[in-house]
């Protein structure tokens, strides 16, 4: 009952309030939670950044800042993906799946050459997005339902086709896996240029912009004639593609593929960066900086604790209480609107 | 007892009131939706609570079920002062409601739902056998033909409103709320749920039967309450009203008002085609199940036409409809004499049809978008190369828009969120018309913005059409209506009710065939009107 706007009985009755006073354009402070929301990913990199330069020995040392990146960059690729995914307002739970999938394949087809079997992978992370997609868009199963089913069900194929752990032997993905350009290693190369992709698209593309719209507004986008379906479908395949070469950077890293474990938990990782990156789970606006900073943020926390001698279990909470603080910040910036 | 003032005096109360609504009033941030509402409800009579959009009926009917605490007046209950904290408070008390949707478990029998929750118990376990002893005997004695043992979900509709009603009379309600029961049954279902409803009246409850259709109204109640602007304008027997009295209380006016006053920013009239102009939209025979039937209408190059009609009478389906919005049974909508495929948004829109929803924040403003991307939303694709979007090209058509519409924003780049509600609506409008509309169907354009702004979109009405764009107007306000349109076609539970134009459209013609031609009191049809009731056409 919001809305008074019966009409006034005639022009010379006492006129009713104005059903919207205030000024037209209304200026806002911006030192609240929007600011905290949007920047504060990035205080929080260069505080641990700060702390590992005093107490963490040899933290400035190309090799360590290899290492670093080298592990976050899977975890980035993955939860660039999962940023379009939540731009939308939905949710993908099954990348993890789709890693472990997609580099079990990897071995079974290494015997048609490594581009083939690289393919066959990719391919793979399409197809399980264009599923996961056509279910959420045009069965209308809710995103967190659709993909939970694809989390089991893909992790079930993953040991089903690789049932035990197998080496990987190819001088090809060995070099991808381990070699460099210029000194950066190929896997890092590889997050860079998803990076730029995904900026590309959100920023500069139609679907990138309709995207956004769809997720601040489903109801209005439509009535703007916008393709939903198409641009709901295209940000799973989008996720499950990025899911799976993150499942082939890993397979040329680790040189074996342990269908059982390999991606386990990726979908929360990707998901955190996300969200601590200050992209909100509601939709509506993605941030690809954010989330880059964000998944820096998380690798670099976890390397920190374990270099101080921290059981994994501490990292955990320390993660929990982080992902905990960046909900509360997104919610209670909302709320003071 | 003391009566409100409003209470014709002749009502002497029969028996005692089971509940008494007095001065009640409640605000929710400032804006008030009750401000000063009695209710008087007697045993055995079915009370009618009608009113137009934001008049309170749904606030006042929160509070007297306990969703909702009022800030001032008082309740009470058989005479006893009362206040409900929350939903169950009201129920412990006897008051049921129905809701417009039915709140049912479809995969549960009707018997369980009857009972759901407070299922007899024998031994600490569910006494299986009494749930369906005595669902059968409510549904027995309330005159429902239902197999207790069916599963709800695989029953019609009206069937699960009733088993919904003999679950609210199963704890002994002394009043039963019913809000919109009947806003989604068949004309049939409507009977029989009708006949429940005096059963239960005649044993004693009391009702309250919320409803848009006058009809129903006129055939099913004893007594009305009518509510504007949260204050309660009118009480008494429903027998003393007839439709246009109803319908003048519920919209505020007398019904000798004269035409043409001037209350609006719209010109005399606009530049129009005239009579042998072929129309740029035609629409005929446009159904959409147990909302719309068979209607038509066209417009004219430079024409605007008013969509008229009360609450739920169809206006809002009706350009949804045609806009491909809304499924239909049976439709023919072309444009510029060219058929347009119904039920598809993006075939509309490539038709040269626009439109403006009459709810800005859930169908219009993508709140988190600057005003720029708001504004160029339905034409991207337009504005794009190879996929890429042109950024230059997308700011050559916003700055036109902005400075055509006078959008005040501190840039392009400013979120639409944080816009006034008058110049969100701009934004709209620019958004639409960036799209280089034949026809606008324009829902409700100036509800909810400030008064500036609202002579704004008049006189921008009167320009667009002035240039020759066919313009569908639908507006709740009768001086809008009349003043803004060359023709007004008048909607009255999902038919075309009646046209008026030129020296016939005045407020107080309007007035009339809104609430239905001015038929005799307690006759109505009930459901549809018979296709006789389409009078004075063209």
């Amino acid at each position: 009952m919001a809305e008074l706007s019966t009409p006034t009985p005639s022009a010379s009755a006492p006129a009713a309030a104005p059903a919207e006073p205030g000024p037209e354009p209304r200026p806002r402070r911006r030192l609240d939670g929007e600011w905290l929301r949007r920047y504060g990913v990035y205080v929080a990199l260069g505080l641990l950044v700060a702390i590992n330069l005093v107490i963490t020995p040899n933290f400035l040392t190309v090799s360590n800042l290899r290492l670093q990146l080298v592990q976050v960059s899977p975890v980035l690729i993955v939860a660039l993906g999962m940023a379009m995914v939540i731009g939308t307002g939905g949710i993908d739970l099954s990348v993890g799946a789709v890693i472990a999938l997609s580099a079990t394949l990897i071995p079974l087809y290494i015997g048609y050459g490594p581009l083939v079997a690289i393919l066959v992978a990719l391919a793979v992370g399409v197809a399980t997005g264009a599923l996961a997609g056509t279910v959420v868009a045009r069965v209308g199963v809710q995103p967190i339902v659709a993909t939970l089913a694809l989390l089991v069900g893909l992790r079930g194929v993953a040991n089903l086709a690789g049932d035990r752990i197998r080496p990987i032997r190819d001088p090809f993905l060995r070099g991808l896996g381990t070699g460099t350009l210029l000194g950066v290693p190929y896997v890092v190369v590889a997050a860079v240029v998803a990076t730029v992709v995904v900026w590309f698209v959100l920023g500069r593309t139609t679907t990138g912009r309709q995207l956004v719209a769809v997720g601040g507004n489903l109801r209005a986008a439509a009535l703007a004639g916008l393709p939903v379906k198409r641009v709901l479908t295209s940000v799973y395949v989008a996720s499950g593609l990025l899911a799976a070469v993150a499942g082939v950077l890993l397979a040329a890293r680790l040189q074996a593929v342990n269908s059982a474990s390999l991606g386990q938990l990726a979908e929360l990782s990707a998901i955190t960066a996300v969200v601590v990156g200050g992209t909100p789970l509601t939709g509506g606006q993605v941030r690809v900086l954010g989330t880059v900073a964000g998944a820096l943020l998380l690798q670099l926390l976890s390397s920190t604790l374990i270099a101080q001698g921290q059981s994994d279990a501490v990292t955990q909470l320390v993660q929990a209480v982080i992902v905990v603080a960046a909900v509360y910040v997104q919610f209670g910036s909302r709320r003071t609107r | 007892m003391p009566q409100s003032p409003v209470v014709d005096p002749v009502v002497r109360p029969v028996a005692e009131p089971v509940v008494e609504v007095a001065g009640l009033t409640k605000s929710f941030g400032g804006v008030h939706a009750l401000r000063g509402v009695d209710l008087t409800l007697l045993p055995g009579r079915i009370h009618a609570l009608v009113g137009e959009n934001g008049a309170g009926k749904s606030t006042l009917i929160k509070v007297l079920t306990g969703v909702h605490t009022a800030d001032a007046g008082t309740l009470r209950l058989g005479g006893e002062p009362i206040a409900f904290t929350r939903p169950a408070d009201a129920q412990a008390a006897g008051i049921s409601t129905v809701y417009q949707e039915v709140n049912l478990v479809p995969l549960l029998s009707v018997a369980q739902n009857v009972f759901l929750g407070r299922e007899p118990r024998r031994f600490g376990l569910v006494d299986t056998g009494a749930v369906r002893r005595r669902a059968r005997e409510l549904v027995a004695r309330l005159g429902i033909d239902v197999d207790v043992d069916a599963q709800l979900g695989r029953l019609g509709l009206g069937v699960q409103q009733m088993v919904a009603l003999a679950r609210a009379v199963s704890v002994d309600a002394r009043v039963v709320i019913m809000d919109e029961p009947t806003s989604s049954l068949e004309p049939r279902e409507v009977e029989t749920l009708f006949g429940v409803a005096r059963t239960l009246a005649a044993s004693g409850v009391a009702i309250v039967f919320v409803s848009h259709r006058l009809g129903e109204l006129f055939a099913l109640c004893d007594d009305v309450t009518v509510l504007r602007d949260g204050r309660t304008v009118h009480a008494g027997p429903m027998a003393e009203l007839d439709r246009v009295g109803l319908v003048s209380r519920m919209l505020g006016r007398a019904v000798e008002d004269v035409q043409r006053r001037g209350a609006t920013e719209f010109g005399e009239s606009h530049a129009r085609g005239g009579a042998g102009v072929q129309p740029v939209l035609e629409v005929s025979g446009v159904s959409v199940r147990n909302r719309l039937h068979d209607v038509s209408f066209s417009v004219r190059p430079g024409e605007v036409v008013g969509l008229g009609g009360l609450l739920g009478s169809g206006r809002s389906e009706t350009v949804k409809a045609v806009y491909g919005d809304l499924p239909t049974t049976a439709a023919a909508v072309s444009v510029e004499g060219r058929p347009v495929r119904t039920g598809s948004v993006s075939k509309a829109l490539a038709a040269g049809l626009a439109l403006l929803s009459e709810d800005r924040k859930a169908e219009g403003i993508i709140p988190d978008l600057s005003v720029r991307d708001n504004i160029a939303l339905a034409v991207l694709p337009r504005l794009s190369r190879a996929g890429v979007v042109s950024d230059a090209r997308i700011d050559a058509v916003v700055e036109v828009f902005v400075r055509r519409l006078q959008i005040k924003a501190s840039s392009p780049r400013q979120k639409v969120r944080e816009l006034s509600g008058g110049n969100q609506q701009k934004v709209l409008l620019a958004r639409w018309l960036a799209t280089e509309p034949k026809v606008f169907l324009l829902d409700e354009p100036t509800r909810g913005i400030d008064v500036g702004a609202k002579r704004e979109v008049q006189s921008l009405i009167d320009e667009l059409a002035a240039q020759g764009l066919a313009v569908v107007l639908i507006s709740s306000e009768m001086e809008e209506l009349v003043e803004g349109s060359d023709r007004v076609v008048v909607l009255r539970d999902g038919h075309v009710g009646a046209e008026l134009d030129g020296d016939g459209l005045t407020t107080s013609a309007l007035l009339s065939a809104l609430a239905g031609g001015g038929q005799p009191v307690g006759e109505p049809p009930v459901g549809n009107p018979p296709a006789a009731e389409v009078a004075s056409r063209g």
